[in-house]
């Protein structure tokens, strides 16, 4: 399996390797650790004309967590979350979902950038930062714009950035100290992609759920941010009947494919399942922190 | 079709080469160098028979292009023993404790434990299977892998305490 | 000096002969990037070949344009069906006595067939020419169901056979129909069912499978027009074979073809075969005058060559009340896909089949297999098993555990009170094998010990209750397998390929500082061939383990034999090894005599030498004997010390073993988590045990995929999935339990060493143990069978059928 024929890019800022974007059009691509491009290419279900490589572009490394808002450079690994001690203090979530991702040698390489921005439904960051109500910043000719996560998912592979557009970061708030998350991923084996995942974050308030968000991965189109799920937890002391009918809601909106992870009944099934399990992880861990 | 300048550390020696552009790091490291420790396996990045060691960070080399590793420190299984020839500790585990059998997994996986580690020098057996779970044996059932990894991180640790 | 101190003991040891945990001597090349497999070897102005492969599942072609693909640079030549047919290579035979099209012959019957081969400079030109060859199709109505094969309106396949109505294995009836093959008296187990107390009846499927070694399937042909021979690397399991075959098929000399298997990165079974990649790789070799490396990518080779299993076996068992087994009744519907390709022994289409009654006393049985086409990939090779046993087994154990749900009795108890007993060996089945020995009871004794049997089935007692009481949404399951293999093959009388018979042979040469080189007809795939061959030896004929070298797989060199699969190279080739070992060592007693000056019969062996007898210090070891063979005037004997056997063995071996397996299903997902499972294996003599328990480590890995994973799906268009190592079920060492192994010695009586061969056990007897734990899992709620691959959501949806899941 070998790519097609392409130009390669190597742009050392933002800026230029926008301005490669605009000058070379259509049949550019942006490669971030290029684990999703390049295994497409080789498929030859991908073949850009112009590859544009971002991996010396400084700017968009690091993480920095600063008046209570998180910064992830677009180019950050998914190791490098992994391996983040401020990143997990601050939002175990991440750290939790990326370790579910693929295989470690795939994690050295695929970056948060990436597996944002691809815009494939089995990509698991998505859901994390839906969750967190994260926004991503996007760079393009006319400057700089955000985009909630919650929005930003339009089709297969077809997402709120523009063809002309680099997604830099990703920025939300350090959720509160009272929270609680997770994200629960069935899959068939270490490198898979989801049966069906979840990713929830809920604030405490007592032993009252104060907010709720939940989100679910490879069950669609597209990531799937399940709003009415999150509307049921709210308020609610997070019971056994409470979790059913979030659960409940969540799978009515799953829509997944017939694939070899199973019918689509089941894949649904088990979106209801990973959420009420997610649900009671967070709850779990946000009753942790409070009696701590 | 125009080529592009790559130049990197290969096992500790310069190299430097042109290359189209769409070279995989896995031909350039068989073809162009020689290195044919590193195998394909499946193509898809599943395998991880292609795993060499990039910068400190275990890449599966027929996912990567030749020309992303422009710049690079790479360490492949041949550059794994001893200048006077000595087998690397690892390499003597796997030996050891029959961590192999047709043999090619076998430089993916020795480089991949190379880099576990290096991160994390006393493994326990979940996080040994966790920490290869990006490289599959068809022969072994893991079982003595793992137990060749666990008598490595001894091994090193105890030439560690010697010193 | 030293000799003479040195305890037998001490010797003994030195020697690291049978039993000894011997360290790999292949090890130190594969630990450091050195081996040297097909895709590294390298020759001087080596082109590459690249397949262009159906998209349809059966369909007419209507054009092939090759003049886009040629016209780009870097590129040779492209083949089609029209190229080869002046050369009559358009089609190749088959091991299994079929034609299989090498490039599609005006339509194409399944998906990822070869269609045309680009020959470029390099694989990224093949690559890019593969995409520019324009093939026009007419989709036809695919067939992918083998149950549907043989319907009156079933879609024609093999439209070059359509008319046969004899093949190679007798008639056919339906231009479907490759063979039917029956074992047993129908009429007796006709007369068993009739007067049967209990009969139980299922459905059984073996899901098609691939056995996916790491490396793929590949060669390097290389046509030396000067000279007018052909040499061929490639990832061969049976290079004579395949230096036979390629003399017949091409003209060539068979002196003139010299084939080699370098290292080979695993076969089980998928690298017995012929494929139209190497056909094509040797014409373009013999067009082009140059060499030509074709290697497969992993999609083609999960699509293209070798699959296992598809078959569809209709079962019924007869019982006594009590549980004695009076009768068992199969009707195989066997998937060979478009072409017949397994590669079993002529005089058996369906394999070893007929190894079903397993290791119980069955006294009327009854098997017909029927063999038919589908819009498949070919193959039928035997995954990490000897012919078909692993579906026999497989049929055995699941069917065993059928009835003891039908009796109501514990399916382990059931299993002992019809297993053969130890005084009945050898014994002859009603189907026909003469299983050589075995001691089923003290075996099947052992493991439910080892694993206390009675606590688990107590402790599942207590699950289930605490079930129904809403307390978890775990079941526990216990799967019980106990399995005989037959391996071996096999004797020349009954076993051929091709007319070839299936002996094996060792040739030795001792050289006179005392060490050794052994050739033998096998390759090893990672069995460790070069270490366990040599320890044979070395307890044969006295010269340590270390010194002897032991060479396989290069037809110019090693002498004539059938190769690797089956698990056969320790019971015919390891037997030829100490076979010719003994005809060292009786030379060696000659020249013995005569430097001892006494009659040879006053002479006894011992560790390395030749002693006196009653007079142990007059001696001379083996090296001295070697040392003197090349330069000491023996009177009436040659200089030299070579031995050379060709063993045609008596019979098959038989190894057999108990499995039990313990799993936890989550009701909710389907996720089933192997708790434990104990393996107990009696594969004779052990000769080397740190190897034995690695293979056994690996065959079982290779059961937990196919029982919980793996499968080679088709839709009914023909669309192939899993296909790829996304969807194709490879555990990684998360998914894979710690396994416990066993063993129990009952050496074979008529193999020289009493070996029998272990490499394909665990895979036999694991994936009945898989399975059937997983349906005893749900067991108590009137569960017999589901089929596999026990995966997350088919396990969810038994659990949903029997009302677990609201």
């Amino acid at each position: 399996m070998i790519p097609g024929i392409f130009e390669y890019h190597r742009p050392r800022s933002v800026g230029e390797a926008v301005e490669l974007l605009a000058a070379l059009g259509d049949e550019s691509r942006v490669m971030a650790g290029g684990h999703s491009l390049l295994p497409m290419m080789k498929l030859r279900l991908a073949a850009p004309e112009h590859v544009i490589d971002l991996r010396n572009v400084e700017e968009l490394k690091g993480i920095s967590i600063e008046g209570g808002a998180v910064t992830i450079g677009a180019m950050v690994t998914q190791h490098e979350i992994i391996g983040s001690g401020a990143l997990a203090a601050a939002c175990p979530l991440l750290r939790e979902t990326a370790l579910q991702i693929a295989d470690p040698q795939v994690r050295y390489c695929g970056t948060v950038g990436g597996n944002l921005a691809n815009g494939d439904a089995g990509n698991d960051l998505p859901a994390a930062m839906q969750a967190l109500d994260a926004d991503y910043v996007l760079v393009g000719p006319n400057g700089l714009r955000r985009v909630g996560s919650r929005g930003f998912y339009h089709g297969p592979y077809a997402t709120a950035r523009a063809d002309d557009e680099i997604l830099s970061a990703v920025e939300f708030a350090v959720p509160p100290r009272r929270h609680g998350a997770a994200y629960l991923k069935q899959k068939r084996k270490i490198g898979d992609y989801a049966t069906a995942a979840a990713a929830v974050v809920l604030g405490l308030s007592g032993e009252t759920c104060a907010s709720a968000a939940v989100s679910l991965t490879n069950v669609g189109d597209t990531t799937l941010f399940a709003e009415e799920a999150g509307t049921i937890l709210t308020g609610s002391r997070l019971d056994a009947d409470t979790i059913a009918r979030a659960s409940e809601a969540a799978k009515a909106i799953a829509r997944p494919a017939e694939d070899p992870r199973g019918p689509p009944d089941y894949r649904r099934h088990i979106a209801g399942v990973m959420v009420r399990r997610a649900v009671e992880a967070a709850r779990d861990r946000a009753l942790e922190v409070t009696d701590a | 079709m125009a080529k592009s300048r790559v130049s990197l550390t290969v096992n500790g020696r310069a190299v430097e080469a042109l290359v189209e552009p769409r070279t995989l790091l896995i031909h350039f490291l068989r073809e162009d160098l020689n290195l044919t420790g590193p195998h394909i396996g499946c193509d898809t990045s599943q395998c991880g028979a292609c795993t060499v060691d990039l910068d400190g960070k275990s890449v599966k080399s027929c996912t990567v292009l030749a020309l992303q590793a422009d710049g690079a420190d790479l360490l492949t299984i041949e550059g794994m023993a001893g200048a006077d020839g000595t087998a690397h500790v690892i390499q003597e585990a796997f030996r050891e404790h029959h961590g192999l059998q047709c043999g090619y997994c076998t430089p993916g996986m020795i480089m991949r434990v190379h880099r576990l580690l290096q991160e994390n020098p006393d493994p326990t057996e979940e996080e040994i299977r966790f920490g290869i779970s990006g490289n599959l044996c068809r022969c072994t059932g893991y079982q003595n892998i793992v137990k060749a990894v666990r008598a490595a991180a001894d091994e090193i640790d105890s030439a560690k305490e010697a010193a | 000096m030293s000799d003479q101190v040195e305890s037998v003991e001490a010797r003994a040891e030195k020697l690291q002969g049978l039993g000894c945990a011997r360290k790999r001597v292949e090890d130190a090349r594969f630990t450091r990037g050195k081996g040297n497999y097909v895709d590294d070897v390298k020759l001087s102005g080596m082109l590459f070949g690249d397949f262009v492969r159906s998209p349809y599942g059966h369909a007419r072609i209507t054009s092939i344009d090759a003049e886009p693909a040629k016209a780009l640079p870097g590129v040779v030549a492209v083949l089609t069906a029209e190229d080869l047919k002046p050369l009559d290579l358009h089609y190749m035979p088959t091991l299994a006595g079929d034609v299989q099209a090498v490039l599609a012959d005006g339509k194409v019957l399944f998906q990822g067939q070869e269609v045309a081969f680009v020959v470029a400079e390099d694989r990224y030109a093949a690559a890019d020419a593969v995409e520019l060859v324009e093939v026009g199709y007419e989709p036809l109505p695919a067939l992918v169901d083998p149950l549907a094969a043989l319907a009156d309106d079933a879609p024609v396949l093999r439209e070059d056979i359509a008319d046969k109505t004899e093949g190679a294995h007798g008639a056919r009836r339906h231009p479907n129909h490759i063979f039917t093959w029956e074992a047993g008296d129908a009429e007796t187990a006709a007369r068993a069912f009739d007067q049967a107390e209990v009969v139980a009846r299922e459905m059984i499927s073996y899901q098609r499978v691939h056995p996916c070694p790491l490396e793929t399937c590949g060669c390097v042909a290389s046509m030396d027009k000067v000279n007018g021979k052909l040499t061929v690397w490639g990832t061969f399991q049976a290079p004579h074979a395949v230096r036979t075959v390629a003399s017949l098929i091409s003209g060539i000399p068979e002196h003139n073809i010299r084939i080699v298997s370098p290292d080979i990165g695993g076969g089980f079974g998928n690298k017995v075969g012929v494929y139209p990649g190497y056909v094509c790789a040797i014409v373009a070799s013999i067009v082009t005058g140059v060499p030509i490396k074709w290697i497969e990518d992993r999609i083609e080779n999960l699509t293209a060559t070798a699959f296992a299993r598809d078959y569809h076996m209709a079962g019924e068992i007869a019982a006594t009340r009590d549980g004695r087994i009076t009768g068992l009744k199969c009707h195989v519907t066997a998937d060979h896909g478009a072409f017949d390709a397994c590669a079993d022994p002529t005089k058996f289409p369906a394999g070893f089949f007929n190894i079903c009654t397993g290791s119980y006393d069955i006294a009327a049985a009854h098997v017909a297999v029927d063999g038919v086409y589908t819009n498949k990939a070919p193959g039928g090779v035997a995954y990490r098993c000897s012919f078909r046993v692993t579906e026999a087994s497989y049929f055995i154990e699941r069917m065993i555990d059928v009835l003891a749900r039908r009796l109501d009795m514990d399916p382990a108890d059931l299993r002992m009170k019809n297993l053969i007993r130890k005084e009945q060996f050898p014994y002859t089945s009603a189907l026909g094998w003469e299983y050589d020995s075995g001691d089923y009871h003290a075996a099947m004794e052992k493991a439910l010990e080892a694993v206390d049997y009675g606590a688990l089935r107590a402790e599942q007692r207590a699950g289930r209750e605490a079930f129904a009481r809403g307390e978890t949404r775990t079941l526990m399951g216990v799967g019980v397998s106990f399995f005989t293999e037959i391996v071996g093959a096999g004797p020349v009388k009954n076993c051929d390929i091709l007319g070839l018979g299936m002996f094996d042979s060792c040739e030795i040469r001792i050289h006179p500082t005392g060490s050794a080189i052994a050739r033998l007809g096998t390759i090893s795939q990672g069995q460790g061939h070069a270490t366990t061959f040599a320890q044979i030896l070395a307890s044969e004929i006295g010269i340590p383990a270390d010194r002897i070298t032991v060479e396989e797989g290069d037809t110019d060199t090693a002498p004539y034999g059938l190769g690797t699969y089956g698990s056969r190279s320790t019971p015919v080739a390891g037997a030829a090894t100490a076979m010719a070992g003994r005809k060292i060592r009786a030379k060696a007693q000659m020249i013995a005599a005569y430097l001892l000056e006494v009659h040879e019969g006053d002479l006894e062996w011992e560790v390395d030498r030749f002693q006196v007898k009653g007079n142990p210090e007059r001696f001379k070891t083996m090296t001295e004997l070697a040392f003197a063979a090349y330069n000491q005037a023996v009177p009436g004997i040659e200089p030299g010390l070579e031995a050379v056997s060709y063993y045609d063995p008596p019979n098959m071996t038989y190894p057999f073993g108990a499995y039990v397996c313990v799993v936890d299903v989550d009701v909710d997902t389907g996720v089933t988590g192997v708790r434990r499972f104990y393996a107990l294996d009696d594969c004779g003599t052990r000769i080397n045990p740190m190897i034995i328990e690695g293979q056994v480590h690996g065959g079982l890995t290779e059961a937990l995929a196919i029982a919980m994973g793996q499968e080679i799906a088709y839709d009914e268009v023909g669309n192939v999935s899993g296909g790829n190592l996304v969807d194709y079920f490879l555990p990684t060492a998360v998914e894979t339990p710690a396994w416990e192994t066993d063993f129990t010695v009952t050496p074979s009586p008529h193999h020289p060493i009493g070996a029998k061969g272990v490499g394909e056990s665990p895979n036999v007897g694991g994936v009945s143990a898989f399975s059937n734990a997983v349906n005893d899992a749900f067991a108590h709620l009137g569960l017999t069978h589901t089929q596999m691959p026990h995966d997350h959501w088919r396990v969810w949806k038994t659990a949903e059928r029997l009302g677990l899941t609201g």
